[in-house]
């Protein structure tokens, strides 16, 4: 069994209510944090555990909060991003629905590290029934003396605040959810300026994804030196995975970061294998917007290494050979999925899910949406493989915000790993409407490179 | 004596330009001119917040500063990017850069109609300049290009939304320069659209002011519709006394013999606006008895609008007046009349193919 830090009392009956959290260990962080700890201790210890940021970038956390202006007179916010909207992605979801007052705890004491008399989460709007429970769980803090003025007698004030949102993607970039928290349209910001100096209402703000507010608190709790000791190099900790697909147990799994990804898939303590006993043939490790890899390359790094469910393993070889540890969506697919049909769908996505703000995204992704589709329903042409190279290329990095190349990234993995595939689809446009292109040579071991010469 | 300020020496294209800490990478290279200005269809310097969105002013910064000499990791739009001490930037002597914005100007014009022939904004279209100087030939683009239904924001101003571009400068002109602000984007991706919430007209004083911002033809002239093309019109620099006070009330007419056919503010070679001006003198006041005419004004010689305005040419020196010593030329014989090579019973357009000799010897 896997150490866990977050999860480890999600099963204990009744966690979502206080008395029960609170009988269980909980607050006990925000004790210690409060009247034991200062500020710059606390901010301390994030910063000596390695936490990085589990909302997608990998950006540690500590160096984050360090970076948050501190100008006199003015005052600071922390915001909770609980727009978790990524397709494939669902971890924030149960953690907020089971045990929010981790997360409230989290909160309390990031705002204390902070110097934030505010916070807020800013919760999906699909999220229906979520801001109830979090509601709920901030009234029993509240009751508690957790919340509100001179907390537990220590003088520190804090409200939360949850505010839903209306049920865009866009609203999960930082600077587009700012906006739309002060009732704006969810545009993102240009930046500079970034958050840390002028972000909510033009004040110094920190926007931290659910999961790396929780995983303050077992920070707080063990401390940075012994949180260390979880996972790998610098994937320290544990980090929550919605393994979702062909799998025989799809959820969400709290793994140490030391474990492989044929693991994550095969073990029965995790995802168990593929659905029907069939073959693996790609895997999208990190939600939607990172790149897809073959059965080949997602077992072994292209160097021959085993790749493991961390930062560094995954992003191994770059986006030529490699992916991300993203938002930790696990999406498997076995050999009966078919990968131009995956990305016209992601391509779909994106293209809905597009502000409209900036030239590249607005336009491009609805062109190679509509050139996928054609190439999906056999009415594609050899070119259009080509074209849609060039428009992901034009697209990736013109933009303002990371959407553009959350759409540009599947496509420009998928022709680059499944190329094949796109060209038998177009070849054979009437077999492609009947029958999938199947697992072919995706899961084939891949020749090592030579060692080199001396 | 006051202490000078310490200015930021920036490098454009090698070429070195001294400016103001605060400055952006367009206004400097703006400050050096030529061709080293990235064009901008979204970013205007009268406008608070604006630029960013079109992303045709990316260029490439290789060295970031003196002090942090990394080159920057992305291309970065020009007109929001202030520069730092001993920055260096490349623009027209980057591939990266010259490839980024014809993939812009191709995402530019993927929707547009092109329907230029009958757009009153034609001769004057920033998206058209640019295309000439960064778009590829034809488009790549074989779908159907995205309609929207029909508005009618008031009887002044005409909106095509088919042709904009989404800079969000007509949004920012009415929140800074009116009371209140009617029109809006509404929609999200390329379904968004200028809109009015409630179908509503935009009547406010200063609301004029979004047809010369737009640097498309979307928003344009409803008094103007159809009425000339703008390279037909000769634009004269004229003022009136105007009772509002924050209107400056210096115009360009757009004139036709006496007949006053449109009247615009005054735009400087980006396409700006030096001073906005108000609705009554735009849409009013067409009687050249409402102006004082200062001048024929000053358009970019390599623009449509100069062409048969010939401004400040000498004319060359006709030799022959001075050889004929005061005579006139008179005709001296005729040489249908003299010449013997002349066959008029031959028909030349009856010959098949080029005359040859043989044609004249049957």
């Amino acid at each position: 069994m896997g150490r866990k830090l977050l999860l480890d009392k999600a099963h204990i009956e009744g966690i979502r209510y206080y008395d029960t959290y609170r009988s269980n260990g909980g607050y006990a962080a925000a004790e210690k944090a409060l009247k034991t700890m200062g500020p710059e201790a606390v901010v301390e210890e994030v910063k000596k555990s390695g936490l990085r940021g589990r909302g997608g970038a990998g950006f540690p956390t500590g160096l984050k909060w360090s970076f948050i202006a501190k100008p006199e007179g003015v005052p600071r916010y922390l915001v909770c991003n609980a727009d978790e909207s990524e397709p494939g992605t669902f971890k924030d979801r149960y953690l907020m629905e089971f045990i929010p007052h981790l997360l409230i705890e989290g909160l309390l004491i990031s705002s204390f590290a902070l110097g934030a008399n505010s916070a807020y989460i800013y919760i999906r709007g699909e999220y229906a029934w979520i801001p109830d429970i979090l509601e709920q769980a901030i009234a029993e803090a509240k009751n508690k003396g957790w919340l509100g003025k001179n907390i537990q007698g220590t003088g520190f004030d804090l409200e939360i605040y949850v505010q839903r949102g209306a049920g865009a993607y866009i609203c999960g970039e930082e600077t587009a959810l700012l906006e739309s928290l002060e009732g704006k349209r969810g545009n993102p910001r240009i930046k500079p300026p970034f958050p840390a100096v002028k972000g909510l209402w033009g004040c110094p703000t920190v926007v931290n994804n659910v999961e790396t507010i929780a995983a303050v608190v077992p920070i707080v709790n063990i401390g940075g030196d012994e949180y260390i000791k979880f996972g790998i190099g610098k994937s320290t900790g544990t980090k929550l995975i919605s393994a979702c697909g062909n799998i025989n147990k799809p959820g969400v799994y709290e793994i140490e970061m030391n474990i492989s990804v044929e693991e994550f898939i095969y073990s029965d303590e995790y995802c168990g294998g593929i659905k029907g006993g069939k073959r693996l043939k790609a895997c999208i490790p990190g939600g939607s917007s990172v790149p897809v890899l073959p059965a080949n390359l997602l077992l072994k790094t292209a160097k021959g290494e085993t790749r493991m469910m961390t930062y560094e393993s995954l992003n191994d070889g770059g986006f030529a050979t490699g992916s991300m540890l993203g938002s930790g969506g696990f999406i498997v697919m076995d050999e009966d999925q078919c990968i131009v049909r995956n990305t016209l769908t992601f391509a779909r996505f994106y293209h809905h899910e597009s502000c409209g703000q900036c030239s590249p995204c607005r336009e491009g992704t609805g062109w190679m949406k509509k050139v996928l589709h054609n190439i999906e329903y056999g009415k594609g042409k050899m070119s259009d493989i080509d074209l849609l190279w060039d428009i992901q290329r034009k697209i990736e990095g013109n933009t303002i915000c990371p959407l553009g190349d959350a759409a540009a990234w599947p496509v420009a993995a998928a022709i680059r790993h499944f190329r094949d595939e796109f060209e038998w689809h177009v070849k054979h446009p009437d077999e492609a409407l009947t029958r999938n292109f199947g697992l072919a040579h995706y899961a084939d071991p891949l020749p090592l490179p030579e060692p080199a010469s001396v | 004596m006051a202490e000078e300020k310490k200015l930021f020496k920036v490098k454009i294209d090698n070429i070195s330009v001294e400016v103001e800490p605060g400055t952006t990478i367009l206004n400097a290279a703006r400050q050096i001119g030529g061709d080293v200005v990235p064009p901008a269809m979204c970013y205007y310097s009268k406008l608070q917040g604006s630029g960013g969105k079109c992303r045709t002013c990316l260029v490439k910064v290789t060295k970031g500063s003196d002090a942090d000499p990394r080159p920057m990791p992305k291309l970065v739009a020009s007109c929001r990017t202030t520069v730092m001490d001993g920055m260096e930037v490349g623009n027209i002597t980057s591939p990266e850069v010259q490839d980024a914005r014809k993939g812009v100007v191709e995402f530019l014009l993927l929707n547009h109609p092109l329907d230029c022939p009958v757009c009153d904004q034609a001769g004057e279209c920033d998206l058209q300049n640019l295309s000439y100087e960064h778009g590829a030939e034809a488009t790549r683009y074989e779908f159907k290009r995205r309609t929207f239904d029909k508005i009618d924001i008031g009887d002044k101003i005409q909106l095509h939304m088919t042709r904009c571009i989404l800079c969000y400068r007509c949004v920012f002109t009415a929140d800074q320069l009116t009371e209140k602000r009617e029109h809006g984007i509404l929609g999200r991706g390329d379904a968004s659209e200028i809109s009015t919430y409630i179908h509503q007209s935009l009547d406010n004083n200063f609301i004029g002011n979004v047809i010369d911002v737009c640097p498309v033809g979307a928003l344009t002239d409803k008094t103007f519709r159809f009425k000339n093309r703008v390279w037909f019109l000769k634009p004269v620099d004229a003022h009136r006394h105007c009772e509002d006070p924050k209107c400056c009330g210096k115009t360009v007419l757009w004139m036709r013999g006496d007949e006053v056919f449109r009247v615009t503010a005054r735009k400087d070679k980006y396409g700006e606006v030096e001073d906005f001006i108000c609705d009554t003198c735009r849409f009013d006041k067409k009687e050249k008895s409402d102006w004082i005419i200062e001048g024929p004004r000053k358009i970019d010689r390599h623009s449509v609008i100069s062409q048969g305005h010939y401004v400040n040419t000498v004319k060359p020196k006709d030799p022959l007046v001075e050889v004929l010593d005061g005579r006139q030329p008179k005709l001296l014989f005729d040489i249908h009349t003299t010449s013997e090579v002349n066959r008029p019973e031959i028909d030349l357009s009856k010959i098949d193919g080029p005359a040859h000799s043989d044609d004249f010897n049957k």
